[in-house]
């Protein structure tokens, strides 16, 4: 049954497609009203909304297991519901409460759950990824079996942590997934503009690095990817550099007018919207029906409202807490 | 006066054993710096490590500051102990991210989640003709940044004693070592071993003036206390050991007495000695300000 712009092999089961579809949907309203609590100042500080490239955490984190590590960016709030962080700590933690995931001292850009071993929601472009490899030559030193997953923009592949890190990682051996979500842009200034080499996956090679390139707009091929990079990881013990090729829809940050992209080139990436293009594999595939998603979206409107309602409750940290873990007590 | 309780070494043989008596103790201690292997150490320090302990727990690795001080935090977050050397404090600026944004931040802006047990060395200092961009001393620099824990081994007990202690901190530690006292000779109690770092120490009790210091002004204000003590002025050193968080009850207490501050001008540090040697405080330097303060008095 093949038909046109849509794959028709979809391998999964009904649970897991409705699973999935479930995560991104959550993830897009979760981040739509975040923007509407922005402009009420609800939220404040920086926010970068993940909108466009849901299949990207949704399509890996499902890959990844439960004792394996991950470290995101400032534009994290999708790994992190993927991860299966409480959508009412996350929202907790944008609005500064204590009861938010990082005690409400990260706000929106370090989110932390040591308890899913998810370690920020880290807002210095590229600064993560040395730390990255060190969680991984940890785990090769104490003989475990779980990796490292580093997201990162395009952008930090400019950095010199970028480069210093492949080459640690490559030289040390050491099980670590290096996963770019590049998204066309850093913040305004597109790929072109600040990579001599464009087709990033390239660079895996000055390293000696396995790489490889994905279509990040589309789940199941994100999940296809990055299980065959965790497969190598964990057979042979050596990094994996995974380019997934995707598009933010929303501005960089909230203070963002757009003025480097044209609006038609930001339609023409939404006729790729992963959550259509995933709900229409699925149902072609007759494996959910319309109501199916219906369904979804009201639990999820029902979660994103109890997410905001425990923010709303929640209470702010005593100053007199302010000096509290600098240093441990 | 050498007997059966004190010991005579170098100022590096001090920090060797200190680090070999860390990884004889826990196998999740391990080195990783630039020539931290093969070569020996940049300052020998660690000489014969590689082949005691093989690859795994003494590892080189390449010049990228960022990259391996990174690696070693992240190493500390996932259980393990590192200790990172940067060979100096000059190679330091180039991981100074990973330091302040990743090492001092992430406990307190994660709520108190994220621990980072990882000790930094470097050394640091002048007085070999290394010029400016080799002969910094950021210790003042790093003492100003929430969430580390800075130290300074201005003796040879602490060089040996205040690596084990360091080790032992749930919280990201930076020791600063001094090339200058590297070849320099004293003596020890032959126990030495693990000592506190929380604490300034007074080297020398006095009752007319204090001088206060850290690392290699120590030894240089114990040899100018006694010259000034031939003058019939009695000087107390206070020892700062840890620059933060600062032990203010040790100084007050000691300035309570009398104070004056003595510090070196603000230059990046030239090339010729007798610039060099004028860019810090030497032994004379204190003598005759401590006169000055007296006779002003």
């Amino acid at each position: 049954m093949e038909k046109e712009g849509i794959k028709t092999n979809a391998t999964i089961s009904r649970e897991l497609g409705l699973k999935l579809l479930h995560q991104m949907i959550l993830i897009r309203r979760f981040e739509e009203k975040s923007a509407e609590l922005y402009t009420k100042e609800k939220i404040r500080g920086f926010l970068h909304l993940y909108i466009g490239e849901e299949a990207v955490a949704v399509g890996a984190m499902h890959s990844l297991k439960e004792d394996d590590n991950i470290l995101s960016t400032y534009r994290e709030h999708g790994h992190a519901l993927a991860r299966g962080l409480d959508p009412g700590s996350i929202m907790a933690e944008m609005y500064g409460k204590q009861e938010g995931c990082s005690m409400g001292r990260g706000g929106s850009m370090h989110l932390f759950d040591a308890s899913k071993r998810f370690y920020g929601g880290n807002a210095i472009v590229g600064g993560h990824l040395p730390m990255a490899v060190g969680m991984a030559l940890a785990s090769k030193k104490q003989g475990l079996n779980n990796i490292t997953c580093c997201f990162f923009g395009e952008g930090a592949i400019a950095e010199g942590e970028f480069h210093e890190s492949m080459n640690l990682a490559a030289l040390w051996e050491v099980p670590v997934l290096f996963l770019c979500e590049n998204n066309l842009y850093g913040m305004g200034t597109a790929l072109r503009f600040s990579h001599s080499v464009q087709d990033l996956e390239k660079k895996g090679a000055a390293y000696g690095v396995e790489s490889a390139k994905t279509n990040g707009m589309d789940l199941l091929e994100v999940k296809k990817a990055v299980e065959k990079a965790t497969a190598y990881i964990k057979s042979t013990g050596k990094p994996y550099f995974l380019v997934c090729n995707t598009y933010r829809f929303r501005a960089h940050s909230m203070f963002d007018a757009q003025l480097y992209r044209e609006k038609k080139e930001v339609d023409e990436w939404k006729k790729r919207d992963p959550i259509l293009t995933f709900s229409d594999q699925l149902l072609q595939n007759e494996l959910i029906s319309g109501d199916d998603i219906d369904t979804i979206e009201d639990k999820v409107s029902k979660e994103v409202q109890k997410a905001v309602d425990f923010a709303e409750a929640g209470t702010f940290e005593p100053v007199e807490d302010l000096k509290k873990y600098v240093y441990s007590p | 006066m050498t007997d059966k309780t004190t010991l005579k070494i170098t100022y590096r043989e001090a920090l060797k054993q200190g680090m070999h008596e860390a990884l004889i103790n826990n196998n999740k201690v391990f080195l990783m710096g630039e020539d931290v292997g093969r070569y020996g150490g940049a300052f020998a320090v660690s000489k014969g490590f590689l082949e005691e302990f093989g690859e795994d727990r003494i590892m080189d690795v390449p010049l990228s500051e960022s990259g391996f001080v990174g690696a070693g935090i992240g190493s500390a977050l996932a259980g393990m102990r590192p200790i990172v050397e940067v060979m100096t404090v000059n190679f330091s600026l180039l991981a100074l991210d990973q330091i302040i944004n990743n090492a001092a931040t992430l406990l307190h802006m994660s709520g108190g989640q994220i621990n980072v047990p990882v000790v930094i060395r470097m050394n640091s200092g002048i007085g070999n003709q290394l010029a400016a961009q080799h002969s910094h001393s950021w210790e003042p620099f790093y003492a100003h940044i929430p969430g580390l824990k800075i130290v300074s081994a201005g003796t040879h007990e602490d060089a040996r004693g205040m690596l084990l202690t360091a080790l032992e901190s749930p919280d990201p530690v930076v020791i600063f070592e001094y090339t200058s006292l590297l070849n320099m000779e004293s003596e020890i109690p032959s126990g030495s071993g693990a000592v506190d770092i929380d604490k300034a120490k007074v080297r020398r009790e006095g009752k007319d003036l204090s001088i206060i210091t850290y690392g290699p002004g120590v030894y240089k204000a114990l040899a100018a206390a006694e010259i000034l003590a031939s003058s019939g002025i009695d000087v107390e050193i206070i020892d700062l050991r840890v620059l933060n968080p600062i032990d203010n009850e040790t100084i007050i207490n000691s300035v309570a007495k009398t104070l004056e501050r003595l510090c070196g001008i603000e230059v990046p540090i030239p090339y010729p000695k007798h610039l060099e040697d004028a860019s810090i405080p030497q032994k004379q330097d204190i003598v005759d300000s401590a006169l000055k303060m007296i006779q002003n008095d």
